[in-house]
């Protein structure tokens, strides 16, 4: 981990990325101060719970808000472009789905139900390549095959698929231009375990195949553990922490991972209880002036109800926003117990 | 770009086909409907080769009588004006204007309302605004006062009784198409065709349109039956046109006659065709209701 990370390593690069929602409540800061970086050849996952901004976050990246969301960033450069400064027919015709393609949340959905699969991801292709309907076709029959589907169900329709078959020709389809980037939006939540792993084991195998980084974004820790080079965790629109894979679970600072971690049951001590964080996430109406985790936070300090902390930098890759950050190891010991997530209730 | 366009749509609409057969065979009452309109699309395409008679001549019985007022007989089948005009050719002709206005209005204005509904749903906000305001106005337009006004301004023109009809009856189906459109957007593959690069009228008219087009093809039917009364309506009052025969021309001309009390035969075949055209529309339109509403199905 002592590599040395050049400009033009970095797919894409986010720096104080933050969404405004208007709505009848107020100002929803659905995403604050948001930076990350995507490496040449990672999977980068995002994790987080329902409604901590992670779709979101995406559907920034990629201009999908709805109008009543605005979004800035200080920098958001893909590769060397600026995402924020194209127009949007350039950032539709040259960007979208050519460079950043997207496998949306919920994909077993996302297939226009009165248009065969095949003639879809055709059409994806044929709106950003000049190549005939033979080619297109020629090209969809390879990327099912990369996907393990037959090449005869293009002709099918979506309601003939099953919900992984979907889920597949979704990937199928957003590996149709060699994107530099793929973000995979819950990839396989609603799917059954079985189909989940088979889901996974070829996106696995797809990645030794292509060189496309992936951003993952799931609420599944198991899942982004099992998958992703680095990791942020995600929380009241905030990256409460990154890191790489392995040094968030084995060093988390951050007592938002901390109480993920409890969640999720382990292999190696079975039996052991799975502790929960009580509460719920924040509304996040109004400009933030707290830590987002401070009302579930059983290490919180007073400044913590006034101050947001800023990211701090822990070794090379691993950053985390927290004043308690010092005080990590007694932290990670105290966290274990499940008495101390109890003490708030 | 526009030429593969329109090939594609092409592709689409020769794959219809069959299906819109089916889904007219599948309802017994649409079935029935369905062989109406053939039989009276015959009648309008060979109408020159049917009637005997020009619709304005004057006709003589084989015993060299003027023919006048003559009720329903093997010589005159359905019998004959105070004028000696031959109601049988008259009617035949008539068929021809009436499905005409019939099919030009109901078409042109489901294509008005259609636009009008998919880009004011799809777009929403201002644009919405403007064009549904637009709508809600046209709604507040009396028929009759609107074609009389035109009528009164450009004479008695068959295009202008097109126009009035038209510029009345997209306005439901604008609205219908506009509700179903709102909804349709929300969808998941409407996200996922824009995460794609598909631009805005790519999506209206590729993603949405073919799952609005049951509703359509609903409204269509409506329209064709809605202007084929509103002409024979409009015909009846005399704001017809003065030059071709139409069946509610031919109410009109009975009115005129002053003999409604005794020429029976007079009125009864142009009501009854305008009822069975109408009628049968509808029944067409059944079945492509209960694609549009699945729970009119018959479990």
């Amino acid at each position: 981990m002592t590599k040395v990370t050049t400009a033009d390593e970095f797919v894409l690069q986010v720096r104080g990325l933050g969404v405004r929602y208007q709505t009848s409540q107020g100002t929803v800061h659905a995403v604050s101060d948001v930076s990350f970086e995507v490496r040449k050849n990672e999977v980068f996952g995002i994790a987080g719970e329902s409604g901590c901004g992670k779709s979101t976050l995406i559907r920034a990246l990629l201009r999908l808000l709805p109008d009543n969301a605005d979004s800035a960033a200080e920098l958001a450069l893909y590769r060397d472009q600026d995402l924020y400064g194209l127009s949007d027919a350039d950032f539709r015709q040259n960007i979208l789905w050519q460079e950043i393609s997207l496998v949306p949340q919920s994909a077993m959905n996302s297939l226009n139900p009165v248009y065969r699969v095949g003639d879809q991801v055709v059409e994806a292709i044929r709106t950003h390549r000049r190549v005939s309907k033979a080619e297109a076709r020629g090209r969809v029959a390879e990327l099912f095959d990369v996907v393990g589907l037959q090449a005869d169900l293009m002709q099918s329709f979506p309601h003939e698929f099953s919900g992984g078959m979907r889920q597949r020709a979704m990937i199928a389809m957003s590996l149709a231009l060699d994107p530099g980037l793929i973000i995979m939006d819950e990839p396989t939540t609603g799917l059954d375990v079985l189909v989940q792993e088979r889901i996974l084991r070829r996106i696995r195998e797809i990645r030794s195949e292509i060189s496309s980084s992936i951003i993952l974004i799931t609420h599944d820790i198991a899942v982004i553990a099992e998958m992703s080079d680095r990791i942020a965790i995600m929380y009241g629109g905030q990256f409460m922490e990154q890191a790489n894979a392995i040094d968030l679970f084995e060093n988390p600072y951050h007592p938002y991972t901390l109480g993920l971690k409890n969640a999720f049951p382990s292999i190696r001590e079975l039996g052991s209880e799975l502790i929960s964080i009580p509460g719920s996430p924040p509304t996040l109406v109004g400009p933030v002036t707290n830590c987002p985790f401070q009302p579930r936070c059983p290490f919180h300090l007073d400044r913590c109800a006034s101050e947001n902390p800023l990211p701090i930098n822990f070794g090379e890759d691993h950053q985390v926003r927290c004043f308690r950050s010092e005080d990590a190891n007694q932290l990670r010991h105290l966290a274990a117990e499940k008495s101390t997530w109890r003490s708030l209730n | 770009m526009l030429a593969s366009t329109a090939s594609r749509w092409l592709h689409t609409a020769r794959l219809g086909i069959g299906e819109h057969y089916r889904i007219i065979q599948s309802n017994p009452l649409s079935r029935i409907g369905f062989r109406l309109i053939v039989v009276f699309l015959v009648i309008a395409a060979f109408a020159p080769w049917i009637a005997p008679h020009d619709p304005w001549e004057m006709v003589y019985d084989k015993d060299g009588q003027f023919a006048s007022l003559r009720p329903p007989s093997w010589e005159f089948p359905l019998g004959t004006t105070h004028l000696g005009y031959d109601l049988f050719s008259q009617l035949v002709l008539a068929a021809r204007t009436t499905l005409v206005i019939g099919a030009v209005s109901g078409i042109i204005s489901i294509l008005i309302g259609a636009n009008i509904g998919l880009i004011a749903g799809y777009y929403g906000g201002k644009v919405d605004e403007v064009l549904m305001r637009l709508t809600d106005i046209l709604y507040g337009m009396p028929f009759l006062p609107f074609i009389i006004v035109l009528i009164a301004l450009f004479g008695r023109k068959l295009e202008f009784v097109i126009l009035a009809i038209v510029l009345i009856i997209w306005r439901t189906s604008a609205r219908v198409i506009r509700a179903q459109t709102i909804s349709i957007k929300q969808r998941q593959f409407i996200l996922a065709a824009k995460a794609r690069g598909a631009s805005d009228l790519r999506i209206i008219y590729r993603h949405i349109l073919p799952n609005v087009l049951p509703l359509l093809l609903l409204y269509a039917a409506f329209n064709i039956a809605w202007s084929i009364i509103t002409e024979a309506s409009a015909s009846f009052l005399g704001f017809g046109d003065g030059e071709t025969i139409s069946w509610g021309g031919m109410l009109y001309e009975l009115w005129l006659s002053g003999k409604t009390r005794v020429a029976w035969w007079w009125f009864a075949a142009p009501s009854i065709c305008i009822v069975l055209l109408v009628t049968s529309l509808v029944f067409v339109s059944r079945a492509y209701e209960e694609v549009a509403n699945p729970r009119l199905r018959k479990r």
